[in-house]
């Protein structure tokens, strides 16, 4: 159990292309998200509980479906860590799952509204379902 | 033939970890001309040398191979060792089995074939080489330094103490460098200018010291000793000796918006000025890309207000050259540009400022004659957010910011805060940090002297965006510790800006051959043991042109950097490097080539008479090399196309048998 756990995070490691070793915990990330408010893990905790392993919590964590993916951490990052990329990593190792699907084809017409736009649906449609 | 010794170092382990050096000896022994061959656990050590000694003695050896560190570490050791045993230290080769092979290697079968290969290479060298004697070479007992800065007039008052002539040249109008523009210094807050003035006017009045102000170093030829330099004195429209400094035309100039750069543009000064009240040389000088007269022809206010006539609208740049023994680069540091950091608005709010602007803002000289006002609206800020590591230990983004640690911000950040509550207790200050690094004496007391007494709020965490709203700026940024994001309404922001070389280094480094780093920092000769020399000779650094560093520091380096000097200048004559180029006159076929890849100017063409066949005579054209002035980089060698130029310890013979001892 443990060694799979440690496999995944390897894995999700892998697939981000992140090193989470090269963060330097200054926190700008967090600083800079605005989705902040809306995380109950933040940026900058994302990177750590990767890089330590910790990665159950993650796994079934909301947070990975509020990041908006903006890629201000991206941008801003000093030592070129990439947070959401890691994000969309344990985002895509949840969905991926046979029936861990975020967002259903049929969830879509409830969703419907004048003010949100159609690209919005699409787009995430792409990132919360495999 | 040669009687070669080969004696194999074990370096402790660093060497006998990695390769078999019984096995080396053993296999060296049947190379043609080794009489010896044997080996030890420390060859530079002094049993070592003994043995050395003993064993020349013994076995009448001619020539020596010593496989162990590299050549740059042990050489002079051994061709010292040689020389005591009473053979020409040009006869010494080392094979470095260390650097190049036992520490790179960990497999060691492989490393043991490749020290046997280093080994035969080396004795095949020496079985060519022949003894060498160095030649001389005057020192001119005058030193330049470049940069006018506390670490280019500390290091100028040490060598002109010491009894030698100084130059420094300074591209702005006045010396003083950035330690002029600091308020007050971290960590006994005593006042920048009190402390550096004193040491400007020693300058000015050192019978030893000349001051090139308004200068730049145009070039540098020459070597150790030997240095020939031009020094392009700007034109600044102002008769220096004439000048009196009573800064008559700087009121009277009509040219009035000008921005001023020793208040970092944050006020305006005349076209004709003088940088500061302390300036020295304290003459005026007109800035041509604003003076009315010099664009236009029309004005002349300046010289008509001149009571001692010394304004020269006709002045043109002047060159002087001048020979110098040592030349000390000192050019300094500078804040890097904040254009490229949109997330803290510096471009859009003129309250986002960096913190050599506070340093102006705080100081009593300032554009606020002392009093902390926003630069927006002249308001009293009661709310004040520093940000540190701004575009330092950047690493994703070399156009953005710097890699390295900026090394100071820690320290003046903490003074900046430290002063804005002692001043205005009334204003808050909040400061974000990523690690609060203070070492250095009272360094760290100061920064929680900061914390404990005068209450300012240390956030461990980084700023993620400033937006101007209104007349406010907010500023969020986390909270690791309290694991929240803060959102702080602040009156004003300072930016902790990453500091790097100035930008006259990198040319200059160019003109002086000396290496510099990929942040354009000069390297030293050594990171530890000769950090006050570049690796080239005669030249030295001081201060931050080196690396980050505060005034304590600069001013240490500076001491050392003239004992560097003041031990070069002392000498009256420099020992050469022997290896130099030699040309075959028989086989020279005057085609210049030589001459035009000479980087020193060494080589020179001569008609010479020849004995040609049949009792006549031949005229040729023949290239001869001033040994003193060649410095064997064997770019000649390469350039002659008959073969005629050759460089003495390393022949074309005896590189290609080095070659063909690799290969067999």
């Amino acid at each position: 159990m443990e060694n799979s756990k440690q496999n995944l995070c390897n894995e999700i490691v892998r697939r981000s292309g992140v090193n989470p070793r090269k963060c330097m915990k200054c926190g700008k990330c967090s600083g800079t998200c605005p989705a902040y408010d809306e995380m109950e893990y933040h940026p900058h905790q994302f990177v750590y509980m990767v890089e330590t392993g910790d990665i159950e919590p993650l796994l079934n964590s909301k947070s990975i479906y509020r990041c908006l993916t903006c890629f201000a951490c991206v941008d801003r990052c000093p030592r070129g860590v990439e947070p959401a990329k890691l994000v969309e990593a344990v985002r895509l190792a949840v969905v991926r799952e046979q029936g861990k699907n975020h967002l259903k084809a049929d969830d879509i017409p409830e969703l419907l509204d004048e003010e949100l736009p159609q690209q919005a649906i699409v787009s995430a449609l792409r990132k919360y379902s495999k | 033939m040669q009687r070669i010794g080969v004696f194999v170092c074990w370096c402790g382990s660093n060497i006998a970890g990695t390769v078999d050096v019984a096995k080396v000896a053993e296999a060296l022994k049947s190379e043609p001309g080794v009489v010896l061959s044997t080996n030890y656990q420390y060859m530079c050590s002094q049993a070592g040398q003994e043995m050395i000694k003993e064993a020349v003695k013994e076995h009448k050896l001619t020539g020596l191979v010593i496989c162990s560190c590299s050549p740059r570490m042990h050489e002079a050791t051994f061709r010292k060792t040689a020389a005591a045993a009473g053979i020409n230290p040009y006869m010494v080769e080392i094979a470095n089995i260390r650097e190049q092979c036992s520490w790179i290697h960990k497999d060691m079968e492989e490393g043991t074939e490749k020290a046997i290969v280093l080994g035969r290479t080396a004795i095949a060298k020496v079985n060519l080489n022949a003894p060498l004697t160095p030649g001389e070479s005057p020192v001119t007992k005058r030193a330049l330094v470049i940069g006018g800065g506390i670490a280019g007039i500390q290091t100028a008052l040490d060598i002109a103490d010491a009894g030698f002539y100084v130059d420094i040249v300074e591209k702005k109008p006045t010396i003083g460098g950035k330690m002029a523009q600091l308020d007050k210094t971290f960590p006994t807050l005593d006042c920048a200018a009190c402390i550096l003035t004193p040491k400007m006017v020693d300058v000015a009045q050192h019978e030893r010291i000349r001051i090139f102000s308004y200068s730049e170093v145009e070039s540098v030829k020459g070597f150790v000793g030997n240095f020939d330099v031009t020094i392009r004195k700007k034109a600044r429209y102002v008769k220096e000796d004439v000048c009196t400094g009573c800064g008559l035309c700087t009121e009277k100039c009509p040219q009035k918006k000008v921005p001023n750069e020793f208040n970092l543009g944050m006020d305006n000064r005349r076209a004709i000025y003088i940088p500061f009240a302390q300036a020295v040389p304290k003459v005026a000088t007109i800035d041509a890309d604003y003076c009315t007269m010099l664009k236009t022809g029309k004005c002349g206010v300046c010289s008509k207000v001149c009571t001692a006539k010394a304004i020269d609208y006709t002045q043109k740049d002047e060159f002087i050259e001048e020979k110098y023994g040592a030349i000390v680069a000192a050019t300094g540091f500078n804040p890097i540009s904040m254009d490229k950091f949109d997330e803290f608005a510096y471009s859009q709010s003129k309250d986002v400022i960096t913190s050599l602007e506070f340093e102006r803002l705080m100081n009593a000289a300032g554009p606020t004659a002392g009093k902390l006002l926003r630069p927006s609206d002249g308001v009293h800020p009661h709310k004040i957010v520093f940000v540190q590591c701004v575009g330092s230990r950047c690493a994703s983004c070399a156009e953005k910011g710097k890699e390295y640690c900026s090394k100071i911000c820690c320290m003046y950040t903490a003074k900046h805060a430290m002063l804005t509550r002692d001043k205005y207790p009334d204003t808050d200050v909040t400061v974000f940090y990523i690690d609060v690094r203070t070492p250095g004496k009272q360094f760290d007391e100061f920064y929680r002297r900061a914390v404990e007494e005068y209450g300012v709020h240390y956030i461990k965490g980084m700023v993620g965006k400033v937006s101007p709203e209104g007349n406010k700026l907010i500023v969020q940024g986390s909270d690791l510790i309290a694991n929240k994001q803060l959102k702080i309404e602040a009156d004003l922001v300072v930016l902790a800006a990453a500091i790097e070389p100035d930008k006259s280094a990198r040319p200059l480094a160019t003109m002086l051959t000396a290496s510099m780093d990929t942040n354009d920092f000069f390297t030293e000769a050594h990171p530890k043991l000769r950090p006050v020399e570049s690796p080239t000779a005669g030249i030295f650094l001081s201060g931050a042109c080196q690396g980050p560093k505060d005034i304590p520091e600069t001013v240490s380096q500076a001491g050392a950097a003239a004992a560097k000097v003041i031990g070069l200048l002392a000498k009256d004559k420099l020992t050469g490097n022997p290896c130099v180029a030699h040309s075959d006159e028989m086989m020279c076929n005057g085609c210049s080539s030589c001459e035009k890849v000479c980087p020193y100017g060494a080589i020179t063409y001569s008609d010479k008479e020849f004995r040609g066949p049949n009792r006549t005579t031949l005229i040729r054209r023949v290239a001869s090399v001033n040994e003193a002035i060649c410095q064997g980089c064997g770019c000649c060698t390469v350039a002659c196309p008959s073969g005629a130029m050759d460089l003495k310890g390393f022949a074309s013979k005896q590189i290609m048998a080095e070659v063909d001892a690799i290969c067999k």
